[in-house]
C-alpha cells in the first residue's frame, strides 16, 4: 500500500478543490424553479402575550404568497419541537419541558422567537410585507440570568413549570464528598462562571423545502450535522411527513460546532409550508437572526469545593451548578449540563469521592444546547481551575500537584466515581512533553524579564479529558437518550474497481472526504482518487446518526472498517474460487488476495469486476460488491492532554498577549495528522475566544440581546491569536477497531482553563471569563 | 429600475437592478456566481470579498450601481482556466480551509494583501486579515498559506 495516501499520512484534502474555486454548494447557493422566499417575523420582546396578529394589509402586498402562523401549524397537526434526552431529577421525577410550538401560538418567550412566516416571490417582498403585519403584544415580566430565574420571586415563564426549574439532577456520592471535605487538610472553594457563547458558524442556518405533488414527497435541504436525525424527528414527532416521504439533504455545510445538530423551528416550518403552499420555500438566516435564534452555548453558574490532603492529593470534589437552558429545552439541551458535564468532573485524576448537582433553569433567552465540547469544556474549566487554585493556596507547583494526582498509566481500565470507565491514557507523558516544549523551568527567568519591562507574565495549565466517540447506545439509552448513537457505512465497489462510501457521518469542515478515503485506500488498496465519500443525503446514505461529539472517526470510521471487513470476507471467497484454493488459504493485505505459499493472487479490482461479471464465480456467493455495516461503540473514547499557555499582560492597558501555546494531546491513532492539527487549531481559537473575547449579553432590563452582531460580539480575529505548537502522543483507544479517540473538540475544551490559569497567575487574583482588557486592567490596578 | 453594466471575470454583463441591490446580490442572484458568500449583515466577516478594479472590496457594502463600468473579479475568475492561482493552491497545500465558507473571501483578500505589500511577515498578515473572520481554522494555516503563496507570487 502506498504510504502517501494511507493511514497516518497528511493527505491534502480531496474536498478542497470545490471550495477554493468557488464551487462549493452551500444551502443558499441552491435555487429551485418556482422558488419563493421565506422571512420570519420574530418577537421584539423577551416575554409577551400575543393578543392578535393582523395580516390583512400584508396579504395585499406585492409578491406576497402567504403568511403562516402558529395556529395554522396547530390546525395542520404539526407537533411541537422536542427535546430528545430525558433527565430524571433527584426526586425521581422526569425533567419538565414546556410545549414548544415551531411558531409561537399564544406567547413569545425570548427576543427572536419565531412568530410568523411571510412567503413572497422575492426576499425583498417578503421583508416588505412583514412590515405590514400588525401584532398586538402584551409585555410580561422576564428574567435573563439563571440565578435570578431560580429565585423564589422570579417571573414565571411557563405556566406549567413552577419556579422555572426543568430539573434538579445529581451524580456521585454526596455523603462521601462532604465527608472528604469535612476532614480534609485543605479545601479550595470557588464560584465560577462559564460565560454564555454564540456559536457563529460562518454559514448561517438555512432551509429550503421543496414539495413534489406527483410523489407526495417533501425534500428538505437544511444546514444539518445529522440529516437522518432531522428526518426522524420531523416525521415521528412533528408529523411533517411520513419518514419515507421526507428526504433531508444537508449539502456543503459551512461549519456547525454543534449549532446545526438541533431541529429548529425554521426548518420545521419550511418543510411543512412547502407542501401547504405547493411552492419551494427558501429561508436563509441573516447574521442577526443567527445571533438571536441559533442555540447558544455554556452559561453555567457554579460553586465548587475541592478537598486536598497535606500533599495536595485530591480527597473529594463537590460541585453545584445552575445551568441556563434558555426558554425551551432544545434537542439535546438536557444532556449537556448533566451526562456530558458531571461525568467528566473526575478529570485526569484519582478522586475518591465526587458529587455534582445541577439545577437547570428556564430564562427568557434563546435555547442553550451543545456547542463545541458541550458540557466537557464546562467540566474541564471547573476541574482545572480548582486544582490550579488549590495548588496556589497550598504553595505547590501547579504541574506537580497534577502529577501527584494523575491516574497512573497502568491503572486502565479506570472506573471513576462518576460512571465513566477510561480505557487508556498516559497523562504524565503528555505533561512532560508540554513542560519540555514550553521550557517550564525557564518560566521564572522569563517572568523576571517581563517584570523589568513593567509587564506581568503568567503561565497556566489545563490537563483536560473528554468523553468522545458518542456513544454506546445501551449506555446512553440507560441515561435517557431517545436515540441510539451508532453509525452506518456502506462500501460500494463499482465494476471498474472504484469505490463510493456512503457514511452516516456528516462533514461540515472536518475533512471526512479525505480521512475516510484514506482508510479505504489503506485497507483495500484502491487509489485514493478512486474513492468517493458520499454523505448528507437521506435519499442516498443508510440511516446514520451524524457528526457531533468528536464521533465521526471513532464511530463512523469504525463502521467503515466493519464494512471493509465484510468486503474482505466476501473477496476471500471469490479469490479462493478463482484461484482454486480453499478460503482458509487466502491471505489479504492492502487489497491483494493471495494463496498462501504461492505466487497466485488477485487484486481487489479484479475481484470487484468478477463480483459484477460473475462468469466464473462461487455458487454460494451473491454477485455484487456492496457491503453495509452498522457500528455501535463499546465505550466512549477518552482523548486527553496537557495544554500550557504563557501570557504577558500590560497592566497599563489591560491587554493580554498570548506569547506561547503548547498543546500535547492524546488522540489515540491518527489517520491524517494535518487535519488533526487543523482541528486542534480551530478548537483552541474557540476556547481562547471564550476566555478572552466572546460573551453573550442580554440586557437584564429590556431582555434585548446586546451582543447581536459582529460589532458587539467579539469573534477571534487572526491578530488575536498566537501560533500554536501542537503535538500528539498516541495511546491507542482499546475499544474501537481504528484505535482512535477524536480530536474535534479538544482545543475548545482545554483552552479556557489554561488561558484563565495563565492570566490569573500573572495578575495574582481571580477574574471571570472573558478576560477583557477592562476586567484585566481593573484587576491589575487593584480596582 | 436602473441598468447596470460591468465586466465580471472578463465578461461584459448588463442587467436591470433595483437601486438598492447590493453588489453581492447582483453577483449571486443575477450572475449565479455563488462562490461569493454572505456571512454577516455588518461588513465584518469578509466572506463576500471580490476585487473591484483590482482592489479588494466587500461586495455586501457596495450597491450594484456603484460598480457601473467596473472590472470585477470574483473567486470564479481567479484561476486561469484549469490553472489555479498560487493562493488557491497554497490554501489546499497548507490546509488553510476547513468548512470552506469564508475561504473564497479569504483568498480574494489574501491575493490583494500580497499584491499590495512589499514584505509580509506573520504579524502583518494577521493584521491584514482583520476584515475576514474564520471560525474553523484558528487562522494559523491561513497565515501559512498566505506566506507560502506570497513567495510563489513574487517568484
Amino acid at each position: 500500500m502506498t504510504t502517501e495516501t494511507g493511514i497516518g499520512a497528511s493527505v491534502r484534502r480531496k474536498e478542497d478543490k470545490r471550495f477554493i474555486i468557488g464551487k462549493g454548494r452551500y444551502l443558499d447557493d441552491i435555487t429551485k424553479p418556482g422558488q419563493t422566499y421565506g422571512y420570519f417575523i420574530r418577537s421584539p420582546y423577551a416575554h409577551a402575550k400575543i393578543n392578535s396578529i393582523d395580516t390583512s394589509e400584508a396579504l395585499k402586498a406585492p409578491g406576497i404568497v402567504d403568511i403562516l402562523t402558529g395556529p395554522d401549524m396547530e390546525a395542520d397537526g404539526i407537533g411541537p419541537i422536542i427535546c430528545g434526552w430525558g433527565i430524571t431529577s433527584k426526586d425521581g421525577t422526569p425533567h419538565k419541558a414546556p410545549a414548544h410550538p415551531a411558531l409561537a401560538v399564544s406567547h413569545v418567550k425570548y427576543v427572536g422567537h419565531q412568530v410568523a412566516l411571510v412567503v413572497a416571490e422575492t426576499l425583498q417582498q417578503a421583508r416588505d410585507a412583514a412590515e405590514l403585519v400588525e401584532i398586538d403584544y402584551e409585555e410580561l415580566p422576564h428574567v435573563i440570568e439563571v440565578g435570578d430565574a431560580l429565585a423564589s420571586d422570579a417571573p414565571q415563564i411557563h405556566d406549567d413549570i413552577p419556579g422555572n426549574l426543568s430539573f434538579d439532577w445529581e451524580i456521585g456520592d454526596r455523603a462521601a464528598a462532604e465527608q472528604a471535605i469535612a476532614s480534609a487538610h485543605h479545601v479550595t472553594r470557588m464560584d465560577l462562571r462559564n460565560n454564555r457563547l454564540i456559536p457563529n458558524a460562518m454559514e448561517p442556518r438555512a432551509a429550503l423545502g421543496e414539495y413534489d405533488a406527483g410523489t407526495d414527497e417533501i425534500t428538505l435541504y437544511t444546514t444539518s450535522q445529522n440529516p437522518h436525525v432531522h428526518r426522524l424527528v420531523l416525521s415521528a414527532f412533528n408529523a411533517v411527513a411520513p419518514e419515507h416521504k421526507l428526504r433531508v439533504i444537508a449539502p456543503d455545510v459551512g461549519g456547525g460546532f454543534g449549532s446545526k445538530i438541533f431541529i429548529y423551528s425554521e426548518e420545521t416550518v419550511c418543510a411543512w409550508a412547502t407542501k401547504k403552499l405547493d411552492r419551494p420555500i427558501k429561508w436563509t438566516a441573516d447574521r442577526s437572526e443567527s445571533f438571536l435564534s441559533d442555540a447558544h452555548g455554556r452559561d453555567h453558574e457554579t460553586h465548587a469545593e475541592m478537598a486536598f490532603d497535606a500533599d495536595g492529593k485530591i480527597l473529594g470534589f463537590k460541585v453545584s451548578t445552575k445551568a441556563n437552558v434558555g426558554c425551551y429545552l432544545s434537542t439535546f439541551a438536557s444532556a449537556v449540563p448533566t451526562y456530558l458535564y458531571g461525568t467528566l468532573l473526575n478529570g485526569q485524576y484519582t478522586m475518591p469521592a465526587i458529587y455534582c448537582e445541577v439545577q437547570a433553569g428556564f430564562t427568557n433567552t434563546a435555547p442553550v444546547d451543545a456547542y463545541r465540547g458541550a458540557g466537557r469544556p464546562e467540566a474541564t474549566y471547573v476541574v482545572e481551575r480548582m486544582i490550579e487554585i488549590g495548588a496556589r493556596e497550598m504553595g505547590i507547583d501547579p504541574g506537580e500537584i497534577r502529577k501527584r494526582n494523575f491516574i497512573p498509566p497502568d491503572a486502565y481500565p479506570y472506573e471513576t466515581p462518576v460512571i465513566m470507565a477510561y480505557d487508556s491514557g498516559n497523562y504524565a507523558l503528555a505533561m512532560d512533553k508540554a513542560q519540555a516544549a514550553i521550557d517550564y523551568s525557564g518560566f521564572e527567568a522569563r517572568k523576571a524579564e517581563s517584570a523589568q519591562r513593567g509587564k506581568l507574565r503568567g503561565i497556566g495549565y489545563s490537563a483536560f479529558i473528554e468523553a468522545c466517540g458518542i456513544a454506546p447506545s445501551a449506555a446512553v439509552g440507560s441515561l435517557g437518550a431517545g436515540v441510539g448513537l451508532w453509525e452506518s457505512a456502506q462500501v460500494r465497489f463499482n465494476p471498474t474497481g472504484s469505490v463510493t462510501v456512503f457514511t452516516g457521518s456528516h462533514s461540515h469542515g472536518q475533512g471526512h472526504e479525505t480521512t475516510f478515503a484514506q482508510i479505504v485506500s489503506d485497507q483495500l488498496g484502491v487509489p485514493i482518487d478512486q474513492v468517493e465519500i458520499s454523505h448528507g443525503d437521506t435519499g442516498k446514505v443508510p440511516f446514520g446518526m451524524g457528526t457531533y461529539g468528536s464521533r465521526s472517526l471513532a464511530v463512523g470510521g469504525s463502521a467503515i472498517m466493519k464494512a471493509i471487513d465484510k468486503v474482505v470476507e466476501k473477496s476471500k471467497k471469490i479469490a479462493a474460487h478463482t484461484l482454486e484454493a480453499s478460503v482458509e488459504d487466502i491471505e489479504h493485505s492492502g487489497g491483494v488476495f493471495s494463496v498462501a505459499g504461492t505466487d497466485k493472487k488477485m487484486t481487489m479490482a479484479e475481484i470487484a469486476f468478477s463480483a459484477y461479471v460473475p462468469h466464473n464465480y462461487p455458487a454460494d456467493v451473491e454477485p455484487g460488491m456492496d457491503e453495509t455495516a452498522f457500528y455501535d461503540p463499546l465505550n466512549f473514547t477518552f482523548p486527553a492532554g496537557t495544554h500550557i499557555a504563557e501570557v504577558e499582560i500590560d497592566p497599563e492597558t489591560g491587554t493580554t498577549e498570548i506569547l506561547d501555546w503548547v498543546a500535547v494531546d492524546d488522540f489515540g491513532n491518527v489517520i491524517n495528522p494535518m487535519i488533526v492539527e487543523g482541528q486542534v487549531h480551530g478548537g483552541l481559537a474557540q476556547g481562547i475566544g471564550q476566555a478572552l473575547l466572546e460573551n453573550c449579553v442580554y440586557d437584564k432590563e429590556s431582555g434585548q440581546l446586546l451582543t447581536g452582531s459582529y460589532m458587539d460580539y467579539c469573534m477571534p480575529r487572526a491578530d488575536d491569536l498566537p501560533t500554536f505548537r501542537v503535538e500528539t502522543i498516541n495511546t491507542p483507544c482499546t475499544t474501537n477497531p481504528l484505535g482512535v479517540k477524536g480530536c474535534g473538540e479538544a482545543g475548545a475544551i482545554s483552552a479556557p482553563a489554561a488561558l484563565m490559569n495563565a492570566i490569573t497567575n500573572a495578575l495574582g487574583k481571580e477574574i471571570d471569563m472573558p478576560a477583557t482588557p477592562e476586567k484585566v486592567w481593573r484587576a491589575a490596578q487593584g480596582l | 429600475m436602473p441598468t447596470v453594466s460591468m465586466t465580471v471575470n472578463g465578461k461584459q454583463v448588463s442587467a436591470d437592478v433595483s437601486s438598492n441591490t447590493l453588489l453581492v446580490t447582483f453577483i449571486r442572484e443575477n450572475l449565479k456566481l455563488t462562490g461569493t458568500h454572505v456571512g454577516c449583515d455588518t461588513s465584518q466577516c469578509g466572506a463576500c470579498v471580490v476585487h473591484v478594479n483590482g482592489n479588494s472590496a466587500k461586495s455586501c457594502t457596495m450597491l450594484a450601481v456603484q460598480a457601473e463600468g467596473a472590472e470585477i473579479t470574483t473567486i470564479e475568475g481567479l484561476a486561469k482556466g484549469n490553472d489555479l492561482h498560487p493562493m488557491q493552491k497554497s490554501f489546499q497545500e497548507n490546509h488553510g480551509l476547513q468548512c470552506g465558507f469564508c475561504t473564497t473571501g479569504m483568498i480574494m483578500s489574501a491575493v490583494d494583501l500580497v499584491n499590495k505589500s512589499d514584505k509580509l511577515d506573520d504579524a502583518s498578515i494577521r493584521e491584514g486579515l482583520e476584515g475576514n473572520i474564520c471560525r474553523c481554522t484558528g487562522y494559523q494555516n491561513i497565515v501559512k498559506s498566505i506566506q507560502a503563496a506570497a513567495k510563489e507570487m513574487e517568484a
